[in-house]
């Protein structure tokens, strides 16, 4: 079931005032954050975002298309192991990024 | 024989059905067409008459996505999924289910027939 319209997208408290002081000083430096959940808004396009996954943080450049989506989706939680040496595996078997 | 949306010829059923052959046109949307288009949904599409067939025509190209239009929309939403980096984007790269579904069994219709591994322990009991 999809978030109620009435309470907005969530965004954690902190983030929000981070991207607001850094966009009045007309910074780009990094935010490191653990919230996975919080969405991306127009705001946070063009920043830098260090996001947690469990074990590191992941570097994620936030692009205008990544709007709506959350922080979390771009900060990969396990790590693709595939079958390389299989001769025809499935065709988009492309390399872990 | 009707031509409606480019290329597709339905047959002699009824009109409600033969719109259905039309990609992007479901039960609901054929319904919907024929009531806008005030049509019996009942009638044979071979007994559609000129007017009837252009009303039809006009509605879908005014309103809905269909055919080429909606395959290539498709293929556009799932080629930003994998352009922004997105985790739905890699799982669509590896052809394998997206929504989170259980990949240890089932999942054949992403993963496609199923690749015997030699040598894998359980294969026996399985039956390959």
């Amino acid at each position: 079931m999809s978030r109620s319209t009435k309470k907005g997208p969530f965004v954690a408290d902190y983030i929000l005032k981070k991207v607001n002081e850094l966009n009045a000083k007309r910074s780009k430096a990094p935010i490191k954050t653990w919230s996975r959940s919080t969405t991306i808004i127009p705001d946070f396009v063009g920043h830098t975002f260090e996001v947690h996954n469990g074990k590191e943080f992941k570097r994620v450049f936030v692009t205008e298309d990544m709007v709506g989506h959350k922080l979390g989706e771009f900060s990969f939680t396990r790590q693709f192991k595939g079958h390389t040496m299989v001769k025809k595996e499935e065709p988009a078997a492309a390399p872990t990024k | 024989m009707p031509r409606i949306a480019g290329i597709d010829i339905p047959l002699e059923k009824q009109i409600r059905i033969s719109l259905r052959y039309i990609f992007g046109i479901g039960p609901v949307n054929a319904m919907d067409i024929l009531r806008e288009a005030n049509i019996d949904p009942n009638k044979k599409s071979n007994a559609l008459n000129e007017d009837e067939v252009g009303r039809i025509v006009n509605i879908i190209d005014r309103a809905y996505v269909v055919e080429g239009a909606l395959r290539r929309q498709i293929q556009q939403n799932v080629q930003r999924l994998k352009d922004i980096g997105s985790y739905r984007g890699s799982r669509h790269r590896r052809n394998l289910p997206v929504r989170g579904q259980r990949t240890r069994s089932n999942a054949r219709t992403r993963k496609g027939p199923r690749k015997t591994v030699a040598g894998k322990k359980g294969v026996k009991e399985l039956g390959g």
